[in-house]
This record gives structure tokens, sequence and C-alpha cells, in this order.
């Protein structure tokens, strides 16, 4: 922790009351990003903390207005860096809604794939953080060691580890390479004898526990109030997933089931995301059998460039190749939300179209800023040391609060 | 929708669905905080989660229009509900005594596109820095590399004293009195 010269000995009004102000952050590891929190102490003693946050500030909605519909698919994965096809897959849903397009059946369960695998991917890295948060380094190291073969995934399909932008309106960029579901299917064997190993290594440990349970405890009915969803919203009790009551594709015929919790404590959130990748597992083994032949990008004039035969032999086609080409994907004019079960919450996209070219409006409906604000509420009257697991615990990523 | 009007009267402007399936109510400003109030409350409808308060500048029109996001866990329904700002009175009653997560929501929506809550308790920037002085980003009206020039900026940049960030009146949180502050 680095207070500043200046910060550390103000006090509330009095300067006699003996309460300090400090800072965590920016710069922190357990910040888990350029997060910064005022905290006020009393001793060890959280008495008030104010999280500040725009550091990573870029505006990508204002970005997104100068931008072609398409183009807007790389800002969408340098949100959350930590699950970036899922945010590929959201926008690109919520674009062809508008448009009322119908993506392929094999495009559908690719974009499945995509989306489990990113949940798996996300959840280890804030399974390993947390972890480390705690002072358990073990499974930091078995978790980055499995998100690395999602990693080789990432870029054997994409091109890029991190940055992928895989999806195009009415498609994915390109299909999948040959071998890639054998190495997906070796990690889907693979993966739950780490997971099992981790789960030993801190379900009954007796630290992790104590560090955990009733440590930033939110009922349900706060939790609604205060606008949690996902994994943090069902491990305060409540059954709310959007896979399963607002279902996007055919998730209601995939078998999983919906972990929830009972107290709402880090320790909760630690059991739901734990299953919670375990089910994307079935999934996963599920999209992969289910994965049909055929084309994964729709044939439709408005956003498919003809062949280039056809460019070449008929003046029509070059045309509209050349419209497509500099002009982009036009969108009907209206405005769609779209959201699905994102790895930290509701991740929901927003977009209003006059018809043209580019967005009116793109907004992203942001989980983990609004699982963030509740921050100060759940660790008033903690130890700094809850601190950081409570905030560990509602896995927030910097990028997608700050855009 | 029948029962909004038959309960509100005019203060429901239209309603609309979007995309097949998306229920859209247009409302009025003035009463915006309690047809949401009612749309919470109500057990046929309990809209308990407020997913997201966004506002959008078509450009075209001027003003801007506030957008409610609501989801009724119980009933599994959507709701859009919208509101539109003149420009000559960007305001809107707060829901913050509602849902709690409209706080960080809305202040967005005020340092973004400059829209005064009324009512909210802590109405201040919360992505840009503390002492922007360019105007609100989302707004049509705002250039995509800002209102001031290149020079402007730079010195605007230098001017600042880093330490200038890091007092606690600076980010008027927690309410602090800086009577140490002297040096």
């Amino acid at each position: 922790m680095m207070p500043t010269k200046k910060t550390i000995e103000l006090s509330r009004g009095d300067s006699d009351s003996g309460n300090m102000l400090v800072n965590i952050g920016p710069q922190h590891p357990a910040t888990h990003g350029v997060l910064r929190l005022l905290c006020e102490l009393d001793g060890e003693t959280v008495l008030s903390v104010e999280p500040d946050i725009g550091y990573l500030h870029s505006s990508f909605e204002k970005l997104g207005e100068f931008r072609t519909w398409n183009q807007i698919v790389p800002l969408t994965d340098r949100m959350d860096y930590l699950a970036p096809l899922m945010y590929n897959c959201v926008y690109v849903m919520a674009v062809e809604k508008l448009m009322g397009l119908e993506v392929t059946e094999r495009c559908k369960v690719v974009r499945v794939l995509c989306m489990e695998m990113e949940r798996i991917f996300s959840h280890l890295l804030w399974l390993g953080t947390t972890a480390i948060d705690v002072g358990a380094f073990t499974p930091f190291l078995y978790a980055f060691q499995e998100r690395e073969r999602i990693y080789k995934l990432h870029e054997s399909f994409t091109g890029a580890r991190i940055t992928t932008s895989a999806t195009r309106i009415g498609g994915m960029m390109a299909d999948l390479p040959d071998g890639w579901t054998d190495e997906l299917k070796d990690f889907v064997e693979t993966f739950p004898e780490t997971l099992d190993e981790i789960d030993s290594l801190l379900t009954r440990n007796g630290i992790h526990l104590g560090r955990t349970q009733d440590i930033g405890i939110i009922s349900s009915s706060d939790a609604i109030n205060a606008g949690f969803t996902g994994p943090n919203l069902r491990a305060s009790g409540i059954d709310y997933d959007l896979r399963k009551d607002r279902p996007y594709y055919d998730y209601e015929t995939y078998e999983f089931d919906v972990p929830i919790g009972k107290n709402g404590d880090c320790y909760d959130r630690y059991l739901v995301r734990m299953e919670e990748m375990r089910q994307s597992l079935k999934i996963l083994s599920q999209a992969l059998e289910r994965l049909p032949d055929g084309p994964i990008n729709v044939e439709d004039p408005r956003i498919s460039l003809p062949s280039k035969t056809d460019c070449m032999n008929d003046m029509e086609s070059m045309i509209h190749h050349f419209k497509i080409v500099t002009e982009g994907v036009r969108v009907p004019p209206g405005d769609c939300y779209f959201a699905i079960e994102g790895s930290k919450g509701e991740l929901g996209m927003y977009v209003v179209s006059d018809g043209g070219e580019k967005p009116i409006r793109w907004r992203i409906r942001p989980p983990s800023f609004v699982n963030l604000s509740v921050l100060p509420q759940l660790a008033e009257g903690h130890q700094v040391s809850d601190l950081i697991m409570i905030n560990a615990s509602l896995d927030i990523v910097l990028g997608e609060i700050d855009r | 929708m029948e029962q909004l009007t038959a309960i509100f009267g005019s203060a429901i402007v239209g309603s609309e669905v979007q995309c097949g399936d998306q229920q859209v109510v247009f409302v009025e400003p003035a009463q915006s905080r309690e047809i949401l109030e009612w749309l919470r409350d109500n057990e046929e409808q309990s809209y308990d989660l407020l997913l997201d308060v966004t506002a959008v500048d078509y450009g075209s029109v001027p003003g801007v229009q506030v957008v409610y996001q609501l989801w009724s866990i119980i009933h599994k329904k959507l709701l859009r509900i919208k509101c539109s700002l003149p420009e000559n009175r960007l305001e809107i009653r707060s829901v913050v005594d509602l849902w709690s997560c409209a706080n960080w929501l809305e202040r967005e929506v005020f340092d973004l596109f400059g829209v005064d809550f009324v009512g909210h308790p802590d109405l201040r920037r919360i992505l840009m820095p503390k002492n922007y002085s360019e105007g609100h980003p989302l707004r049509k009206s705002f250039p995509l590399r800002g209102k001031f020039s290149r020079e402007k900026q730079t010195k605007i940049a230098l001017e600042q004293d880093y330490e200038d960030y890091y007092r606690p009146e600076q980010l008027g949180a927690l309410g602090i009195d800086p009577v140490n502050d002297a040096d």
C-alpha cells in the first residue's frame, strides 16, 4: 500500500479521531486491475471505502459511434480481456437480433463452445488470483497452467491469445481449424482432474474457510436491489441465470444445473463459481457432440460478399461487393437490448441504429461495474484483509468497468 | 401497458415492440420515478431488477433520451422504459432510493451526457477525471478528440499537480473536511 504523504494523516473533521485514510492502488496487485480504493480505517477496521475508477477509461462507446458495425468487434474484446470471445459473441448477437438475422446451426454451436470455454477461462483467473489474495499460491499455478491451454485454443482459432476479435455479423471470422475440437475435447476430459486438485486444496481448507465464510454477506433482497447478476447474485440464493431464464442459442436443450448459494458470503461465491466450471464442462461436451457440419456464415446479401467469380463476371455483384466493402453493413433503424450470461454477470449490449452503417449508440451493460459499486456496502466494518477478499470475490475486470 | 395507461394516464406517451419481443414504453420525465416505483412494487409487474440506466443522444433530435432496462425475476419479463429530455432541461428524478445500483449508473449518465438526476445523493463524475472541463463526451456535439485543441489539452495536463489528484477533497469522497492539509 502506498499512501501518499498528503493523505495519510488526514482525518474526518476532527483530528483527534485517529482514523486513517489509506490509498490502496491504483497500482496494487490485490485490486485486480487499475482500481484505487480510498479507505478510511480505524486501526485495521474499514469504516468506509470509496472505489475510484476511470483509470482505464478509453471511451469505447464513443469510439463505436465512429466505426462501422463490424469494426466495433475489436473494441469488444479489449474490454474484458479475461473472456474476450464472450464479448465478441454478445456484441454480434445483439446486432444480429436487431437485423433479424438467424445464424447457421454450426455457428450457434461454435459460439456456445466459445462462450462456455471463456466462462472457464475467466473463472480460472478469478480462482487463481483470489487464492493468492488469501495466501494460497499453488492454486494460482494450477489455474494458470490450465488457462494457458485455453490461450493456445484461442491462438489456433483466432490467431491471437487475448485480442481475439473472432466474430463477425452473421458468423465467425473463420471456421474452426482442423483438430481444434480434439484439443478442446482433450481439455474437457483432463481439466476436471486439475479442478479436483484445486478443490481439495481450497474447499475444506481451514485457512480458506476462515478467510471467506461469513465475510462480505449480502442478503438476496439487497443483492437484487444492488443490481447483482451472475454468480454473485446466485450465491445469495436467487435463481437467475440467463441461459435458463432468457435462453439463447438453444441453451434450453443443453442439460446443466445452475448452482445456487445460501449465505451470499465470499465462500458461497467461491462455491458457485467452482460448480459453474463443472457445469460449463458439461455444456462443452454436449456441444462438442452435437457440433453440426455445414457453413459457418449465413448467406445474406445484406452482409455476405458475393463470390469472386460473380464479381468478375457481372456488374451487379461487383457493385454489391463494392458497397459492402466500402460502406459496411447497414442495420435497420431501431434499438435492441441483448444480454447473455457472462462470466461476471449479465452482460448486455444495447445497440441503437438509425439505418446507417454506424451505430447511433452502442452501450455495454457492464456486470463488473454494477458489482463493484456494492463493494463499500459489503466491506464496511470488516478488516482491511477482508476488504481484499471481498473485492476478489466479486470478480471484477477493470477494462470493462472503465470501458 | 393498458394498466400503465389506466393509472398514469397522459404520463405514458407511447409504446412499441422492438426486435419482435422487446417491450418499450415511453414515459414523461416528470413522472418517471413514480412509474418505475409502481413497476417495481406492483405484484403483477414486479420488475425488481434494474439492469441498466443509460442514455441516447440521437443527434437528429435535440436532447437526450434516458433508457431504463428492467427485468422481473419472477415473471421473466424484460421491459425498457424511455424518457425523452429536452435540450434546455436535462433533468430527471433519481431512482437511487429505489435501486441502490442506480447510484453509479446515474453518475455515469451524468458524467457522459450531463443529465442532472434530481435527488441523487452524490452526483459527480465517475469515469472522466474529476476536474475534466471539456463537457460530456457522449453527446453528439462533442467531437471525438475532445472540445479543446491539442495545445490546450497538453497545457492543462502539464499544469496539473499530480498530488492534487490524491487530495481527498478532490475526490469529494467520504465527506472529508481537509483540515490538516496545510503546507
